[in-house]
């Protein structure tokens, strides 16, 4: 396997540009000829979907969900980032990107960060004319706000529902070309494996979750917009259905997959409250704009926290990081809130949470601009909690929320395997070790409506594809397998439900591959790993029938993947000897507790090559090259 | 707690389906309605019987997905909240709880709680968009679009396309549902070259998946766990009628 990262010659602010006027383009008549694939119908695939159907592409797309509108972009809360300026605080492309890259510790290519920023302008013009209605000033021009671990304020807003609104632009864009008969649609469908003929990705393996018919449908090129992985950890704030499938089994066809163990834990969630949580839930980390952070200063101080006196509190962000303060970045905000509660001074049941508190805006502002700022937020808490924030301080939670890590990717977004692309959170590209907040969206967007549809008429303009159909050898030796993985599944009979087992390895992944980790504990968890996932195809029950709408073998299907994957991640986070962004290894950090990075042996991306179940699978590394920003150590003091 | 649930079972599409009685003894206050069911389902499966079937998904009361008639109501009793954000505090120990999926024949059920819903993305596919090619859009801020505006467009686009509208309604309209959209996007600036086309597709889709139509019992808005208003409903009739002499 050979990583070619494709960048552009030339300037960083040249780039793009140039690449776009170079690249080969497919004759328009020529362009229904092609069938592109994609996969997944959030942010990312929606736009990329409905960008390449208006192009003229003939185009598929699948999701698992029973709309496409429900794809998990729509639950983001805080915002997109654009480098407008609009506010005239100083903003543009290049602070973006510096902040872009800094934010992720060094660890992202600067001439993808570089694009990802140039691009953030058109995202929003582009989500305007669609309609989304994002915050307004009183004399009609666009709102911004500040967001996590910046100095400007270039957040575009919708109240607290920005991805649902910005997918419901794409979403809509998608329904306009289904209509005109330019997509195909495919709701309720899961993609359960990529087929791969003489090098190139050719079509997938799905399976109908309504009546569990496998099909195989064949492209001209396959668009992987899954999103990310962090229900490996069980618990997390992605939906229930959020899987690795998809990007697994394209690593398993010869896609790379990098920098596995880059996993976001994100610091404002609400604690977890027993043993039948079944997801955990994000408060939006604007509130961090306005709320201040703190756990008493004693250990086991069982007072409510109206009766803890100031001098009593440890405000322990803003004693820490006197210059951002509450606002630091959320790998640091996430461990530094682990920290205090491994101390004994966590509140709440269990000790697992640290305040959110509003009251001293609250005071400052009043009730109703703080209302109007957060109200849905606020509101969302108290139906789950049974508390009023207006009157207890909230109180909050480190949980997973956004991988970095995905499939490797060049510069024109596709993987190791030609033909086979991967857009948004599936692919490793922007985010480095640690993403900034309101970047996820942009990212998405600007894959979707602004890279790919150019870049992937370069492979089609060029690549000799025969036809093929699903009669192809290679395409029925996929299906047979599909099928074969299936039948077993359902064969085992065993004793112990999927979700105990998802719950099992959730657990063990987050205690040693979570927010901290070290050596032994890695070394120790690839081998529970393999333990577990034996005892998973040998005492699992599934249950029900392949050909029916069967949740728990979807879900038997999607805890295997995990099974395989989870090793993969321990691997990465094992071979990388340093700590950078979200990657917190306790034997690397400096006297102060802080990420100590190692950029003499790790600025690299770690590109891994599939060799088999439970084989130790072989690094290739991508070195990173910084020409327009100086590495230093992150300061946030 | 313990709660006893009356559930509607129905194993495909055209099969006759039935409440089955099943007793949780180990519900907590803490719990989501959804947790309750996954606690349940964990034990029909160790007892070797079928799960019951339900859709769900970001369980955090946006992605819509999930829905069902809890004790005759859409979503359950508790205002403006999704069956996925509904907790168990809400319920007394040893309360009795049915649950059914939602009732409508725009709305097929598919398996148990499942139901298709595909009646809505055929609405908005009808013309529920603003056309806007990638690329061609004007610079963001040379729109101008009025706080007030904004903010009521704001209000109907919440709508998270769950169906409670449909399944609260005695005639299983779908009004509140294809008036959010209508004046959503007709609020809008960008939306007036398209908007009274889009009025008239809407409807006319509308009526075509058999939905029924409303008849003002503004049992859809108490059900709307995003409490759009039926106000929408009014600016959709509005509109329509402008859309019907131009």
């Amino acid at each position: 396997m050979e990583l070619r990262p494709q960048i552009p010659a030339g300037a960083l602010t040249d780039k793009w540009e140039r690449h776009r006027a170079e690249i080969r383009l497919v004759n328009p008549a020529n362009k229904l000829k092609h069938h592109i694939i994609v996969v997944g119908s959030g942010l990312a695939g929606a736009s990329a979907a409905a960008s390449l159907a208006e192009l003229g592409y003939d185009v598929s797309c699948f999701c698992f969900q029973d709309s496409p509108r429900r794809a998990h972009s729509i639950a983001a809360q805080g915002g997109i980032n654009a480098a407008k300026n609009y506010q005239n605080d100083g903003d543009s492309v290049f602070r973006l990107f510096y902040d872009t890259v800094k934010g992720g510790d060094f660890r992202s290519r600067e001439a993808n960060v570089y694009r990802l920023a140039q691009i953030s302008v058109d995202i929003i013009d582009q989500c305007v004319a669609q309609g989304v209605p994002f915050a307004r000033e009183y004399g009609g021009l666009l709102a911004n706000r500040s967001f996590g671990g910046v100095q400007v304020s270039r957040t575009f807003y919708a109240r607290g529902q920005t991805g649902q609104q910005l997918l419901l632009g794409a979403y809509q864009a998608l329904s306009c070309q289904i209509a005109a008969g330019k997509v195909r649609m495919y709701p309720r469908t899961e993609l359960l494996d990529v087929v791969v003929i003489d090098g190139r990705a050719r079509g997938i393996v799905t399976r109908s979750l309504v009546d569990g018919t496998l099909a195989t449908h064949t492209a001209d090129a396959v668009v992987l917009a899954t999103g990310g992985y962090a229900n490996v950890y069980y618990l997390s704030t992605n939906a229930k259905g959020c899987n690795v499938t998809a990007i697994w089994r394209a690593h398993k066809r010869g896609a790379a997959f990098a920098n596995p163990c880059f996993t976001q834990i994100h610091p404002t969630c609400i604690p977890v409250t027993g043993p039948h949580q079944s997801k955990l839930t994000l408060m939006s980390e604007s509130l961090r704009n306005d709320g201040r952070i703190w756990v008493p200063r004693q250990r086991g101080d069982q007072r409510p926290p109206d009766q803890i006196p100031e001098n009593e509190r440890d405000y322990y962000l803003e004693r820490l990081y006197p210059s951002f303060g509450n606002l630091a970045p959320r790998d640091i905000a996430s461990r530094r809130a682990k920290e205090v509660c491994d101390e004994g001074r966590g509140v709440g049941p269990g000790g697992h949470g640290v305040y959110l508190d509003l009251r001293d805006a609250i005071r400052r502002l009043g009730r109703p601009v703080i209302a109007e700022r957060y109200g849905n937020l606020f509101e969302m808490y108290q139906r789950i909690t049974g508390e009023n924030p207006y009157v207890v301080p909230m109180r909050i939670y480190p949980a997973p929320h956004y991988t970095m890590g995905g499939l490797w990717v060049d510069y024109n977004l596709m993987s190791t395997v030609e033909g086979l692309y991967a857009i948004g959170e599936a692919n490793f590209s922007d985010h480095g070790a640690n993403r900034l907040g309101a970047s996820a969206l942009m990212q998405g967007l600007a894959d979707g409506y602004f890279v790919l549809p150019y870049t992937i008429g370069d492979y089609l303009a060029q690549a000799k594809l025969p036809k093929v159909d699903a009669g192809h050898a290679a395409a029925r030796q996929t299906e047979t397998e599909v099928a074969e993985r299936t039948r077993r599944l359902l064969l085992v009979n065993g004793r112990r439900s999927v979700d105990t087992f998802h719950r099992e390895l959730g657990r063990l992944m987050w205690d040693r591959c979570g927010m901290s980790r070290n050596a032994a504990g890695l070394k120790e968890a690839i081998q529970r790993i393999c333990v577990l996932r034996e005892e998973f195809w040998q005492d699992v029950y599934v249950g029900g029938r392949g050909e029916d709408l069967n949740q728990s073998l979807e879900h038997a299907g999607r805890v295997a993947d995990f099974f395989e994957f989870a090793e993969l991640m321990c691997h990465d986070a094992l071979e990388r000897e340093e700590s950078c962004g979200c990657h917190f290894r306790e034997e690397y950090q400096t006297p102060e507790g802080e990420a100590k990075r190692d950029d003499a042996r790790f600025s690299h991306v770690a590109a891994w090559e599939f060799t088999g179940v439970g084989k130790a699978p072989v690094l290739h590394r991508e070195p990173l090259a910084f020409e327009a920003v100086h590495l230093s150590q992150r300061s946030y003091k | 707690m313990k709660l006893t649930l009356h559930v509607w079972r129905q194993a495909g599409p055209s099969a006759r389906g039935r409440f089955v009685r099943y007793d949780v003894p180990d519900g907590s206050p803490d719990m989501s309605f959804l947790e309750l069911l996954d606690v349940l389902n964990q034990q029909l499966i160790a007892r070797k019987e079928e799960p019951i079937a339900f859709d769900h998904d970001c369980r955090e009361g946006i992605c819509g997905a999930c829905g069902m008639v809890i004790n005759g109501r859409p979503h359950g009793p508790q205002r403006a909240t999704t069956a996925c954000q509904l907790h168990l505090r809400h319920f007394a120990d040893g309360a009795e709880i049915w649950i059914e999926p939602w009732r409508a024949r725009a709305f097929p059920i598919v398996k148990d709680l499942v139901v298709d819903r595909a009646a809505f993305d055929r609405i908005v596919q009808a013309g529920g968009f603003i056309t806007a090619r990638t690329g061609s859009a004007p610079e963001a801020n040379s729109i101008l679009v009025p706080k007030p505006a904004a903010d009521l467009a704001m209000d109907a686009a919440a709508c998270i396309g769950c169906g409670a509208c449909v399944a609260a309604c005695p005639n299983a309209s779908a009004m509140l549902f294809v008036a959010a959209k209508v004046s959503h996007l007709g609020l809008l600036p960008q939306g007036q070259p398209e908007r009274d086309a889009r009025v008239m597709q809407l409807v006319a889709q509308m009526d075509a998946e058999g939905f029924g139509a409303c008849s003002n019992h503004g049992e859809c808005m108490a059900a709307c766990p995003k409490e759009i208003s039926i106000d929408f409903i009014a600016r959709l009739n509005r509109d329509y009628i402008r859309g019907t002499f131009l």
